[in-house]
């Protein structure tokens, strides 16, 4: 299981180390800082649209979403001048009940997560630009939240808050997914989900679930983007944003099929995007290349990645042939033929071993 | 005799260690309507797949028109004027009927851009319909037919290919008796026009209104040829049983203990207008038998919790148990071991022992987490239990044979506390050994004094295993067997709807 994963570490090792040789400020101590700080933005909401995918689903809401929470947040702090620890519990609960919403459509109403998202993702932007007519709205020159934004954007011995941050929360995702009971019931939800439901799993809620931790992370990383850029022009702000998270989990090792994928692979997929846009910087490529290199960076990675797969199924299976007596199989076709005793045919090898 | 249209002779068809076909001969004539008839399993159905060209035979010659193939393309049994009219009708539901009628091979206009003729093909469907009395135009879309209807458009394609014989694989199945009535008409003008019916059915009184000639097969061999005036139920049946069984029967160690699962007046969602009547004691293993579609897998999927109950009551140990969903029929000890095993039975992509832990993975957690040594004692106590045979507990499920994806199956529900199982077809494409074991294993439980229920289609394990058997037709129980009952003929009668009271009065 950690193959894929210590591939992509292989990887973004590889691509650091050419980007440093041909320009040694890439490994600068700022420029890293600054990668760190960029990681810890964007690997906290691709660590909710990881467990999102994980189930077989899809959030295209999460960039109207910061726009939309973005807004509200800093209306909060200044026009209502609420004590920014209500202001942030207000944003963290407004985004888990986005999630809700997405997620109780999805499992109890069975629309597609598609859907559902896409419209999240257009009623957000509409709201937020709505709520604000259109304008930016940033910070007056008051403190209203000093403490939460040298929190938010701080750093303890030189490392980005944003980044520790990231550090722990996948350090907590991690044992839930791969450790705990729910981790387990999201990997066999997204993978079959009616044998899960056969199995007494409650998958609704399981699937639901993820859709609620993704808006509640949406609700975190909005605070984190908010202090980043100090003001939200709610027609701009987090535009692409879960692409960027779908990108970075896809990259990691989920597949959109559902049931795959792993914490420690999102954060290095994240990494490796945020490698990628700062090599583009630094050796000089023309900034309008940055998405096309993305593009071409994942496409190529998902398809050597399938690849090394095909071949590896591929050899497992020739080694387990060799391994017992060879027989051949029957065709999903022939199966259903519902010949009698043709049922008593061993569709593999295995018993024999 | 009528000028013979189509022969098959010598068909075998084998499969690596099965003969599915052996040395089947079928002649039809022109206009002619033939029944074909057999057991679940008897080989109808590959026959009818050589016919129509999707599997090839493995001997034999098929004649048509005079001329001699070893094997048929799909192309060349259409050319040849074969249709067949499905099981599952093989329409395009968001498609108009000319659209589905002309499918493949659609009318085009004249001009550069080779547009498709709508009015073309609805114009050539429309003396289609007409003639088959439908009461729907060319342009309706699918969607909004019935299932009658459906399968008038698939005669009208029939006939759109100027098809001289059409084969039916059990047309009746979903249909109202006004509509079936209305089929058999149909059936009457097409071989009136010269157009010959090969008619698959279940339904022996349909047979004997419409065939001119029954065909009956078992285990893959022709073992009769009934003409017209020999047609009865009594001797269809005796043709489609009469094999000796072996001896698989372990009696229980003890004699039923009171108590068990009671299924009373319950409605599912297959027949919301049947109620199903049916008790099972606490260590016996009651056979539930049928034939495909008589609603025993939808009785199990209820009592699962798995599609909703539409009426009735379920009690175990004469107490009402509520089954909303899976997780409350596990709470009570309600298992099912579903038919396909691979789409519902099993993650196929996770290790045994995830597989094994699925259902009960929260009575190994501590402190919210996995407990990783308790699931690994467990599943592998279930895999020395249940002898699967598997380098290490960490496989997936899909690289094991079937016999040892069952027995997963079986472990993830033996490491939890059984007190009603339903086993779905439980061997079904499992070979002979892990059959046996799987047998010893469920006679093990009911000793143990769980209540089983056994699904099957295989006439040889009902028989062989259960100790009573209940009959399924058309939605509800039409009779239950002792052992001293127990019979291939007893069971078909049960089947195809006819009752025991009757069979006596028959006999004597």
């Amino acid at each position: 299981m950690m193959k894929k994963e210590l591939g992509l570490f292989l990887l973004l090792a590889v691509i650091s180390a050419i980007t440093g040789a041909i320009n040694p400020a890439f490994l600068s101590w700022v420029n890293l800082l600054n990668m760190a700080n960029l990681i810890g933005l964007f690997g906290v909401f691709a660590l909710g649209e990881g467990l999102v995918i994980i189930t077989g689903g899809i959030d295209l809401s999460l960039g109207s979403m910061f726009a939309l929470l973005g807004v509200v947040f800093i209306d909060l702090l200044t026009t209502y001048e609420i004590f920014w620890p209500f202001a942030l519990l207000l944003v963290l609960l407004a985004g888990l009940a986005l999630g809700a919403i997405q997620g109780f459509l999805i499992t109890r109403l069975k629309m597609q997560p598609f859907i559902v998202t896409l419209c999240g993702l257009l009623i957000y932007r509409g709201a937020a630009r709505y709520y604000t007519s259109d304008s930016t709205r940033g910070f007056g020159y008051g403190d209203e939240a000093s403490t939460l934004s040298n929190i938010a954007s701080g750093n303890i011995a030189g490392i980005p808050n944003t980044f520790i941050f990231l550090i722990i929360l996948a350090l907590i995702l991690g044992v839930l997914l791969h450790r705990s009971v729910y981790g387990r019931w999201l990997y066999a939800v997204g993978k079959n989900e009616e044998a899960a439901r056969f199995s007494g799993i409650s998958t609704n809620i399981v699937i639901a679930t993820a859709y609620i931790i993704s808006g509640g992370l949406a609700g975190v990383s909005t605070v984190l983007f908010v202090f980043y850029t100090n003001s939200v022009s709610p027609s701009s702000f987090g535009n692409f944003y879960e692409l960027y998270a779908i990108a970075a989990a896809v990259l990691g090792g989920c597949s959109l099929r559902g049931g795959e994928g792993s914490i420690l692979g999102i954060v290095l997929g994240t990494a490796l995007l945020q490698v990628l846009q700062n090599l583009v910087n630094i050796l000089g490529i023309p900034n309008s290349l940055n998405f096309a290199v993305m593009g071409t960076v994942i496409l190529v990675g998902v398809l050597a990645d399938q690849q090394l797969q095909a071949r590896r199924r591929r050899k497992a299976a020739l080694a387990g042939l060799a391994r017992t007596t060879p027989k051949p199989t029957l065709g999903q076709g022939n199966q259903n033929t519902s010949v009698r005793g043709a049922t008593a045919l061993p569709t593999s090898t295995g018993d024999h071993a | 005799m009528a000028e013979t249209l189509l022969e098959l002779s010598g068909i075998s068809k084998t499969y690596p260690g099965i003969r599915a076909l052996d040395d089947v001969s079928l002649r039809v004539c022109r206009g002619e309507v033939v029944g074909l008839i057999g057991e679940n399993g008897a080989g109808k159905s590959t026959l009818m797949r050589v016919l129509a060209g999707v599997i090839a035979p493995s001997e034999g010659v098929i004649r048509i028109g005079g001329n001699d193939h070893a094997r048929m393309t799909v192309s060349e049994a259409t050319q040849a004027g074969i249709a067949f009219v499905h099981q599952e009708l093989n329409l395009f539901e968001n498609l108009d009927v000319a659209a589905n009628v002309f499918i493949g091979r659609e009318k085009l206009a004249g001009g550069p851009l080779k547009l498709v003729d709508n009015a073309e093909m609805r114009a050539r469907v429309m003396p289609l319909l007409e003639r088959l009395g439908a009461d729907f135009t060319p342009s309706t879309l699918v969607d909004n037919l019935s299932i009658a209807e459906r399968q008038m458009v698939e005669i009208a394609k029939a006939l759109s290919i100027d098809a001289r014989v059409i084969i039916m694989d059990e047309p009746t199945s979903s249909l109202t008796i006004s509509e079936t009535e209305r089929l058999l008409e149909v059936i009457a003008d097409l071989k009136a026009h010269g157009i010959s019916v090969i008619y698959i059915s279940h339904r022996l009184g349909e047979i004997m209104t419409c065939a001119d000639r029954v065909v009956v097969l078992r285990d893959g061999r022709t073992v009769g040829e009934l003409a017209r005036d020999e047609l009865s139920h009594a001797a269809m049946i005796r043709l489609m049983i009469g094999r000796d069984l072996k001896a698989l029967y372990t009696p229980p160690k003890q004699s039923p203990q009171p108590g068990g699962c009671e299924i009373a007046g319950v409605a599912t969602t297959a027949f919301p207008d049947r109620q199903i009547n049916l008790s099972v004691r606490r260590g016996e293993i009651l056979g539930l038998a049928g034939l495909v579609g008589a609603g025993r897998t939808s009785l199990a999927r209820a009592v699962f919790g798995i599609d909703p109950l539409l009426g009735g009551e379920i009690r175990i140990d004469n107490a009402p148990v509520g089954v909303a969903s899976p997780r409350d029929a596990i709470r009570q000890g309600i298992y099912l071991v579903p038919e396909d095993r691979k789409k519902s039975g099993l993650v196929l992509e996770l290790p045994i022992r995830e597989n094994v832990t699925l259902a009960s993975l929260l009575d190994y957690v501590r402190m919210w987490l996995v407990n990783g040594a308790a699931e690994r004692k467990v599943a592998k106590e279930q895999a020395r239990r249940l002898s699967i045979k598997a380098p290490s507990i960490d496989m997936e499920v899909v690289t094991l044979s079937g016999g040892n994806q069952q027995k997963v199956v079986l472990g993830k529900w033996l490491s939890m506390q059984p007190r009603v199982m339903f086993f779905d077809e439980p061997t079904r494409g499992i070979d002979v050994g892990a059959k046996s074991e799987i047998y010893a294993l469920m006679r093990n439980l009911a000793d143990q004094g769980v209540a089983i229920v056994m699904i099957s289609s295989d006439m040889e394990e009902v028989i062989g295993v259960s100790d009573r058997v209940a009959v399924m037709h058309e939605g509800s129980v039409s009779g239950v067997l002792e052992r001293e009952q127990f019979s291939e003929y007893n069971v078909l009668r049960l089947a195809v709807g006819q009752t025991l009271e009757t069979m006596e009065a028959a006999a004597s």
